[in-house]
């Protein structure tokens, strides 16, 4: 359920646009109409987060406060236990996205130079996903993963099914980056330098695409933080999973608030760092 | 027995399913049993329902994971026989006839009466019609979708029983949730403990041992059971037939229906459920009296549903159910 | 963007009398093979379980069963629902994502704004149902406790409505900044209103992108399961819920082929919608882009 396009691919127009360019009338209705717009959502979206912070804070009497919850993130004994099922769900979000990567950009590269007739149907596997809700899926996944069951029981295997989840949001974000470079002349110059398909892709193609690697990397990472369908009718354990059973099996919800307050705080934090990481470049560098 | 035990060590894990630790006492059960004989054991899906257990038996079928015993209801457990091994505890003969199988593939060991349960803010409940009042707004609630859930059918079973039904047609029973829905009374919110400790589920259908205060994590909450409509059900126990650790699973049961003052029949009656060897240990004394007489008190002849009773239930609510509360 | 280059596309480069026996297709090999193991093959399964009888026989009787009241139903709660948060959500996204684009490109409020956006597309689940639960519930200090809420589909609709908005900020975005600001300028040059300009030129411009964003967002919300199951499990009011209770019902009323024929509608109805969708974005990209 996370991001189509890609968070700043769209400088050449924006930066056309400027205060300069507008009348001053016209430009303070714009504010005046902006500052409302804000001002409304981020409280439509702001009043269930401070609910759930305010519980989390909560005591076992309702009035008084504490951090119990928070400290219990840690500490929650389960059964099963909350903080290995974090570990798993970031180590998953780590595989996948790294899956992601290395199966989709050498693919895109490949098919961009070489084999320019399949990207139509290249593009229609990749959306396929999409069209296909999680919970069929996992109808027709389960007799997979009982004989991968067979050889190794970690809920780390359920990145497999992920790299599929998070394959259109990826493809649509690795293909604003790929579109926006200049491939083949790229690759024709590195190429006539020597180099070896390898290195194009690695070392010459893939750096001109950070932003749009970052975006990809970042889309699956939150894909698979909020993953709960998958691996809750596949039987595994990950963080969302643990967070149902824990809303279903105590009465002290507390520590369910506050691991997912914990969680949004991170993945939030992980996204503004990672726009200001993949700054903004002048365009015109192909 | 001091051989099941050595195997049962030597395996050293047991892998149960399904088993919230504050349901019929649970949590305590699987700790002591675990510090009595050293076998760790591997909790899976504590929100899970009879179905989920066999269907983890099923999709884990010769994995390491797949659960080595369960605990479900009669309904999953007589149509999935062909995936038990049989086994007979040392107990057996404490066991009534009527709730085990004769070649031992499954054999009852707890249960408990439907009931009603809420908050002390109401005052005092005394008969369903009550909740139809006014002041119940927006505040009753079942255990989960009776057309997935055993303790959510027979929570509109006993409303049913009440309304003067029959245990051959649960029609009444939705009738009575349809009266609650008209009123505004009815919840559609998934109560569990955070909603009840919230607030926001005040009043729960819902299996007596499920309503303990205890479980449920308010000290004001009461329990009662409707007068004439004592709708009882047990659950069963089965050992998996490809099990990883058969003698952990054959220790576990054997734990599971010891009589002793720490065994598991006593430990279920302290979580409020009947265990199936009551009438044997009150004979001869095995009994932790104190924590019988805490059961709360049931008058008329208890109903229990049949295999044929509980299906034509369950085709009548598939039928119904969401167009009638919906 | 890149002007066509001057080296045609297909053939491989001579190097030093070395050439290439393989065709380039093999390079996509290992994306496939992944494909068809985790995605192709799950589906055939799932449309072979379909057509399945109980008893492992061929029969056609689960696509009748499809046609049953209570069937229709569940795709009717799920339409309902679907309908109400995805075109609520893609109204209010449009305009939030218009506030946000609006403003300088590379400040504080826009980076903000989709940090948070990426994140609370994603929020959803027990923890959202549990966020609304502490936001509406009686023991709230933040707000009086809603009764209407409870009703389908008013509330559960509001909550998806929460993670629909910001996911509609994410996908029509690059749409709006692909409105060059020369287009305005020759409206006003012209005389035109603010009003004008958006009938005649942005509003047509932004339509196909905006229809697809909304069925983008009325696919996302027919595969939602975790938010509602959360919220209330009593009534399957939606064709997942269905699909769960199809899988795990206990009372005996558990059929893992009617599970696949539901799923083999589900799939119908999305393919439909993301059909459109995909037609759409053909359509805005030839301008916008």
């Amino acid at each position: 359920m996370a991001a189509l396009a890609s968070l700043g691919e769209s400088a050449p127009a924006a930066e056309a646009k400027g205060p300069r360019s507008m009348q001053a009338g016209r430009r303070r209705r714009l504010n005046l109409f902006r500052y409302l717009v804000f001002t409304v959502f981020g409280l439509f979206f702001i009043l269930p987060l401070l609910a759930m912070v305010r519980f989390s804070l909560e005591g076992s009497t309702l009035g008084t406060w504490s951090v119990a919850a928070w400290k219990q993130i840690a500490s929650y004994p389960g059964p099963p236990p909350l903080l290995s099922a974090v570990e798993i769900t970031l180590e998953l979000a780590i595989i996948s996205s790294g899956v992601v990567l290395v199966l989709l950009v050498p693919t895109m590269i490949w098919i961009r130079l070489r084999v320019r007739w399949i990207s139509r149907a290249f593009e229609f596997l990749c959306l396929l996903p999409l069209t296909i809700p999680a919970i069929v899926l996992v109808v027709g996944l389960a007799p997979i993963y009982n004989k991968i069951r067979h050889y190794q029981l970690s809920a780390l295997q359920l990145f497999w099914a992920y790299v599929i989840l998070a394959l259109p949001y990826a493809y649509r974000a690795l293909s604003a980056g790929l579109t926006a470079i200049d491939v083949e002349t790229l690759s024709e110059a590195a190429r006539s330098l020597g180099a070896s398909w390898l290195t194009v892709i690695v070392r010459v193609i893939a750096p001109n695409m950070r932003q749009a690697i970052l975006n990809a990397l970042v889309l699956t990472s939150a894909l698979v933080l909020g993953e709960f369908t998958i691996a809750y009718l596949l039987l595994y354990n990950n963080m969302q999973v643990n967070l149902y059973y824990i809303s279903r099996t105590t009465p002290n919800a507390g520590v369910l608030f506050a691991a997912s307050s914990a969680a949004l705080i991170f993945a939030f934090g992980l996204l503004l760092v990672l726009s200001y990481a993949g700054r903004r470049r002048r365009r015109g560098q192909g | 027995m001091s051989k099941l035990v050595a195997a049962a060590k030597k395996e050293g894990t047991l892998n149960v399913i399904a088993l919230p630790p504050t349901w019929a006492n649970y949590g305590t059960i699987i700790s002591t049993f675990s510090k009595m004989y050293g076998i760790k054991v591997n909790s899976a899906n504590p929100a899970g329902t009879s179905q989920d257990e066999v269907n983890a038996v099923k999709q884990e079928n010769g994995t390491a994971a797949a659960p080595d015993v369960l605990d479900i209801g009669m309904a999953v457990a007589l149509v999935n026989t062909n995936l038990f091994a049989p086994y007979q505890v040392s107990s057996w003969s404490s066991v009534p006839a009527a709730q085990k199988a004769p070649s031992g593939v499954w054999v009852q060991d707890y249960g408990g009466y439907m009931a009603v349960g809420y908050s002390s803010k109401f005052g005092t409940i005394t008969s369903l019609s009550q909740l139809l009042g006014p002041k119940f707004k927006n505040a009753v609630a079942l255990n989960g979708n009776p057309t997935a859930a055993n303790a959510a059918l027979n929570g509109v079973m006993m409303a049913n029983l009440v309304e003067g039904g029959t245990a051959d047609s649960i029609a009444k029973g939705v009738a009575f949730f349809q009266k609650l829905k008209a009123a505004g009374n009815f919840s559609p919110v998934s109560a569990t403990g955070a909603t009840i400790k919230a607030g926001t589920t005040p009043v729960v259908f819902n299996w007596d041992y499920l309503n303990l205060p205890s479980y449920v994590g308010v000290s004001n909450w009461k329990v009662f059971v409707p007068p004439g409509a004592a709708l009882g059900g047990y659950y069963a126990q089965a050992i998996n037939k490809n099990a990883s650790h058969p003698a952990a699973a054959r220790l576990w049961e054997e734990f599971l229906y010891s009589q002793a003052a720490t065994g598991g029949q006593n430990l279920w009656l302290e979580g409020g459920a009947r265990p199936v060897e009551q009438a044997a240990m009150a004979s001869n004394g095995s009994i932790n009296s104190t924590a019988a007489a805490k059961l709360p008190s049931v008058s008329g002849t208890p109903v229990f549903l049949t295999q044929t009773q509980a299906t034509n239930a369950a085709t009548y609510l598939s039928a119904n159910w969401a167009k009638a509360i919906g | 963007m890149a002007v066509a280059s001057t080296t045609e596309t297909g053939a491989p480069p001579v190097r030093a009398g070395r050439r290439l026996r393989v065709p380039a297709w093999i390079g996509t090999v290992p994306f496939l093979g992944y494909i068809g193991v985790f995605l192709l093959l799950p589906t055939g399964i799932v449309l072979y379980k379909a057509f399945q009888s109980s008893s492992g026989g061929f029969t056609l009787s689960g696509l009748t069963a499809l046609g049953s009241s209570a069937v229709r139903g569940y795709f009717i709660g799920s339409f309902k629902l679907c309908v109400i948060s995805s075109v609520i959500g893609a109204v209010l996204g449009a305009i939030l994502a218009y506030a946000v684009a609006s403003g300088n490109p590379d400040g504080a409020v826009r980076r903000l704004y989709l940090a948070a956006s990426g994140v609370l597309a994603q929020f959803g689940g027990v923890t959202l149902a549990f966020a609304f639960l502490a936001t509406v519930g009686p023991t709230s200090g933040l707000l009086l406790h809603l009764s209407w809420f409870y009703d389908f589909p008013q509330g559960i609709a509001l909550i998806y409505v929460y993670f629909q908005i910001p996911l509609m900020v994410l996908v029509f975005m690059p749409a709006i900044d692909g409105l060059k600001v020369q287009w305005r300028e020759a409206c006003e040059s012209l005389g035109g209103s603010a009003w004008q300009y958006w009938r005649h030129v942005g509003g047509p411009l932004l339509a196909p992108a905006f229809l697809g964003a909304t069925l983008l967002l009325f696919a996302n919300a027919l595969s939602a399961f975790a938010t509602i199951e959360a919220w209330e499990n009593q009534i399957a009011y939606t064709v997942p819920q269905q699909i769960s209770t199809a899988l795990s019902s206990e009372v005996g009323l558990n059929n893992a082929n009617e599970a696949s024929v539901l799923a083999v509608g589900m799939v119908i109805m999305v393919v439909v919608v993301m059909t459109g969708y995909v037609l759409l974005q053909r359509r805005a990209s030839r301008w916008l882009h």
